[in-house]
């Protein structure tokens, strides 16, 4: 239905192409020149409603894509929200052109019906062409009164149930799900949350015991609590290498990451398939969380520019210095260490997709 | 903190600061005008020109336009009908009977003045609150929030109209209209039929403007002519302020109900409006007029739905928790604007929530003016002839309803909301009962469930949802008490006495329908785990009983059914609504072949020259200008209009893709 054509859009010269091919019954050649995209505009489709994570990253990356693709051309962000981004990625797989002239950036809730094996998906992250991979990160805290002073003491939590604030079995807080799991946590999860801020303020009210934040979120909400004695951070989710190890967050270098927490709880480093599992959602739900994609069969030549453009963008000290909380500390991926990054974030091995399905399934009731 | 509040007065009141305050206001005055296009279409509109710009020129632009939808949003209501956004919806009930009085000039003036005082209101609220809201705000927990739900659904028994069981069933219906897609507690389908489009739920958007807007057009259609109906326009702008002025202390209380609802996050600003007008109901001595045109009706949902801004503010810039959609994409204006919201507004970054609150009350000031002036103008379309504003009203109606998902799917939604919305008009089933259903659903769900996964059913025994609880008792006790001397409940849905039929079976067939779709809920809640279940399986069988009992009472016969009988078409002539629906059905079945925009140039110029009879100039000027209004709006929004099989097989230029 929606086409993700650009040929011949926007303003009067759009409209008089309009009227020209009203008239003539002229369809206008789609491809565009490859290497100069001076006078076009580029779409950069975001899967998700106005507001919100992906839009904030894409209306802050938009301008800087533009300024360092050759010809400047005017980056726009198209929001396709609906069926929880699979519906505007399953449109955009399937229509948008390899001509350079729409992109598309998706997010952690994209990915994950994907992992999962959602038979509503019908795009294959092997096939579109990553140019951009942006991180991000969380902190695992609770409430002081628990008794624990940090990642050490995780083992003292076991024998109690903890109740955590979840947006849904599989949204991004599957990640926390498989970590308390991992970490041998009793947790009751009630679900229904909006937003990681309610969970917080359930946290606030005594309701919930355990929970993470964004580190944005976590600086500005968090810290204060932290700094106020009211609550201990455990952990971070940590970062992915080039080599698709973890390591610290940036954000929070005085903090473990997950694999180090688990080896203070258990003296030797996860693994196994419920570890696999994990890695894949977390890289995909945090490490490379929002990877920008060129659609199939883009060819070369345009994905070089893209790449090329990215580097320099990233580079450029204005978007350094703007940057702020929306792209935090994070390092960006682009050029060559896009690769094992999307690999750890779009791929799963099947032992591990079954053994969360069936999961999911028996414990939450989730029927796929 | 006095020094601070009179230095960010000062830095906001540089010709470059208040040049982009009038700039978010005079497109906030478009945009609230346009009906179901409301804050979040508005402030999506002003997030790509953010890039560069200053914090307090770009703070004076978005609070600017957020401050003056509410406002503006009050034309289309009183005017046409129609809501002009989710905030406004009660203020059809009283408002558009006074302009098809005649006094459309007193309505719109009235409600100006109250929602000015309401804007300032909320504005004075956040100034004093900001520094101790948190404690406040954290007590609302979900088991408060649960309450507050319930207390929402209490209005049901004040807007039901004629008929309590049928206002019972109403809200059922809303409710089960609400839980179509995701359970909030679990995350299972319901009710979906698999569709990918339904498993967000329906949109609001979508269904406040089918259930009101579509029937309304139709109705306007036919009985031709204008909407004030050749009567003079009335001249009571000034007779409107007085009534807000002698209703002051009312307006007072209704913008403390808007803000504190606005203020505690999860409810939601699409109910505040039902409340205030359900409170205003309550409160009065005289009910007699209300639905038919009391100025009351209008003075208490627009002096309320300012004063939400005000409120909503407190969670958005404590905690970062946006009270409604309009505060989602204003918190993420302030992340682009690079502002983190938390603590830090109530203490180091205290300047930036006071550049805010007086963007706020200036804007308000600015916006309450700019309406004033332009009411004149545009309440003279009220005298214009129908036909020639309904191709408009459709148009509109559809870009705003597509604004959902930007698929054709949007504009089915609407169509059957729309088929929904004429039968219970029609057969007096309340729709305000229905919005208010509907708005609750999810919430009622998600923090019932929540509530019980914290606390247990102990949750019952907290001492704020016991008071809580105490004002929905009070509140459903002053709903359904009939006034000493035998006087008559508010008929939200028009006269019961002239809309007894003789024939029934058309009352009884919707009623089987409806039967049918209870039965469905109650199916479909079975189909899931035991959390998700509750609330359908109730809804079915409370909706269900109640329509049942409906119908045993129909079945008795015209005389003996009462109040049960109720069909506004039992004397009607013309064939019914059923020939300008097939305009709408034609519209949308045109669209699904050549894509929205094509199809809207055929159905304009069709529409006015069979149905308007417009001469050639007239009706190409027109379309000529619905058109470019399309264009501009679409351009800025960077919309691909819903395409149809055309596009499916040939990549066409835009707009016409």
């Amino acid at each position: 239905m929606n086409s993700f054509d650009n040929a011949g859009r926007l303003g009067r010269r759009g409209l008089l192409q309009g009227a020209a091919a009203l008239g003539g019954g002229a369809l206008l050649p789609g491809a565009a020149q490859a290497q100069d995209f001076a006078g076009r505009t580029i779409e950069y489709v975001i899967p998700f409603a106005e507001a919100g994570g992906s839009d904030v990253w894409a209306r802050f990356m938009a301008p800087y894509i533009s300024k360092h693709l050759p010809g400047r051309p005017n980056v726009i962000v198209r929001n396709v929200p609906g069926g929880g981004s699979i519906t505007g990625t399953n449109s955009f797989f399937q229509r948008a052109r390899p001509d350079g002239l729409s992109f598309i950036g998706t997010s952690g809730s994209t990915q994950f019906p994907y992992l999962l094996g959602d038979p509503r998906v019908r795009y294959d992250y092997t096939k579109m062409i990553p140019f951009l991979v942006s991180p991000t990160g969380g902190v695992v805290y609770v409430p002081k009164s628990l008794g624990i002073t940090g990642a050490r003491d995780i083992a003292k939590l076991r024998d109690r149930e903890l109740i955590y604030g979840s947006q849904g079995a599989t949204s991004l807080d599957l990640v926390p799900m498989l970590a308390f799991l991992l970490l041998g946590l009793n947790v009751r999860f009630v679900f229904g949350m909006r937003g990681r801020g309610e969970a917080r303020l359930a946290l606030m009210r005594g309701e919930i015991t355990i929970d993470y934040q964004t580190s944005a979120a976590y600086l500005t909400q968090v810290v204060p609590m932290v700094q106020s004695g009211d609550v201990v951070p455990l952990f971070s989710w940590g970062q992915l290498d080039e080599a698709g190890n973890v390591e610290r967050d940036p954000t929070f270098p005085d903090l473990p990451h997950f694999v180090e927490a688990f080896e203070m709880v258990n003296g030797q480093k996860p693994s196994g398939v419920q570890f696999d599992a994990y890695m894949a959602f977390f890289g995909s739900g945090f490490a490379a969380q929002k990877p920008a994609l060129l659609p199939p069969n883009t060819p070369a030549n345009i994905v070089a520019v893209y790449r090329k453009a990215l580097i320099d963008a990233v580079a450029d000290p204005e978007l350094q210095a703007a940057k702020g909380d929306i792209l935090g500390e994070y390092r960006q991926a682009v050029g060559d260490r896009i690769g094992r990054l999307y690999e750890v974030a779009t791929t799963i091995q099947p032992a591990a997709r079954d053994w969360v399905r069936n999961y999911l399934t028996t414990t939450h009731n989730v029927r796929f | 903190m006095i020094d601070l509040l009179f230095a960010t007065l000062a830095n906001l009141l540089t010709v470059q600061h208040m040049g982009f305050m009038v700039v978010g206001v005079a497109l906030g005055l478009v945009i609230g005008v346009l009906p179901g296009v409301g804050g979040i279409a508005g402030l999506s509109l002003l997030l790509p020109f953010l890039y560069g710009m200053d914090e307090t020129s770009a703070l004076a632009m978005l609070i600017g336009l957020l401050a003056i939808v509410p406002t503006a949003d009050t034309f289309t209501s009183i005017l046409m009908g129609i809501p002009g956004s989710s905030a406004s919806q009660a203020t059809v009930l009283d408002g558009f009977p006074l302009a098809r009085q005649g006094q459309a000039a007193r309505a719109l003036s009235a409600a100006f003045a109250a929602s000015l005082i309401g804007g300032l209101f909320g504005a004075l609220i956040l100034t004093f609150s900001v520094l101790i809201a948190a404690p406040i705000i954290l007590s609302f927990g979900s088991a408060e929030l649960f309450m507050l739900t319930l207390f929402g659904l209490s209005m049901v028994g004040v807007l039901s109209g004629a008929n309590i069981l049928k206002g019972v069933a109403s809200a059922s219906l809303g409710l089960a209209f609400g839980l179509v897609g995701a359970s909030p507690a679990t995350s299972e389908p319901r009710m979906d039929f698999n569709a990918l489009y339904l498993i967000d739920g329906i949109p609001l958007v979508t269904v406040a403007l089918g259930i009101f807007a579509l029937p309304e057009v139709l109705d306007l259609l036919r009985s031709g002519g204008s909407i004030s109906q050749g009567a003079p326009l009335g001249r009571g702008w000034f007779t409107g302020v007085r009534d807000t002025l002698k209703n002051f202390w009312l307006t007072i209380r209704c913008s403390g109900i808007g803000a504190l609802i606005g203020a505690i996050p999860g409810i939601g600003g699409s109910v505040v409006d039902w409340i205030a007008y359900g409170h205003v109901v309550q409160t009065a001595k005289d009910k007699s007029q209300f639905g038919k045109g009391d100025i009351r009706g209008v003075i208490a949902p627009e002096s309320a739905n300012n004063a939400t801004q005000g409120g909503a503010l407190l969670p958005t810039l404590l905690f970062g928790i946006p009270g409604s959609g309009s505060m989602a994409i204003f918190l993420a204006a302030m992340i682009l604007l690079g502002l983190q919201p938390g603590p830090g507004m109530a203490k180091e970054n205290l300047g930036t929530t006071y550049t805010i609150i007086w963007s706020l009350a200036i804007a308000n000031v600015i916006g309450t003016a700019m309406c004033i002036a332009l009411a004149p103008g545009i309440a003279r379309l009220t005298a214009v002839r129908y036909p020639l504003i309904a191709p408009f009203m459709i148009m509109v109606i559809c870009f705003a309803a597509f604004q959902a998902t930007r698929d054709l799917y949007d504009l089915v939604a609407l169509l059957v909301m729309g088929l929904v919305g004429i039968f219970m008009r029609r057969f007096g089933w309340s729709r305000p009962a229905f919005l208010i259903g509907f708005v609750l659903a999810l919430g009622g769900e998600r923090y019932l469930y929540q509530a019980v996964q914290f606390y247990g059913w102990d949750f019952l025994t907290r001492p704020l949802v016991l008071v809580i609880g105490a004002i929905t008792v009070v509140s459903l006790w002053a709903g359904l008490r009939r006034p000493v001397g035998g006087g008559k409940q508010i008929e939200t849905e028009g006269p019961a006495d002239v809309a007894h039929a003789r024939v029934l079976w058309p009352q009884m067939a919707f009623c089987l329908v409806l039967l049918g779709g209870f039965a469905f809920t109650f199916q479909q809640g079975l189909q899931v785990s035991f959390l998700a279940r509750i609330f359908p399986v109730a809804v079915g069988i409370v909706g269900g009983l109640a329509t049942l009992i409906i119908l045993v009472q129909q079945a008795r016969g015209p005389i003996a059914a009462g109040n049960a009988n109720f069909d506004s078409e039992a004397n009607a002539t013309d064939g019914g609504p059923w020939r300008y629906l097939a305009w709408f059905v034609g519209f949308i079945g045109v669209v699904a072949l050549i894509g929205f925009f094509a199809a809207l140039i055929a159905f304009f110029i069709a529409f006015l020259r069979i149905v308007a009879r417009a001469s050639w100039p007239l009706t190409l000027a027109l379309t000529a200008a619905a058109a470019t209004l399309m264009l501009v709006m679409s351009h800025m929004l960077t919309l691909v209009f819903p395409g149809g099989v055309l596009q499916a097989y040939f990549d066409l230029p835009w707009p016409f893709r």
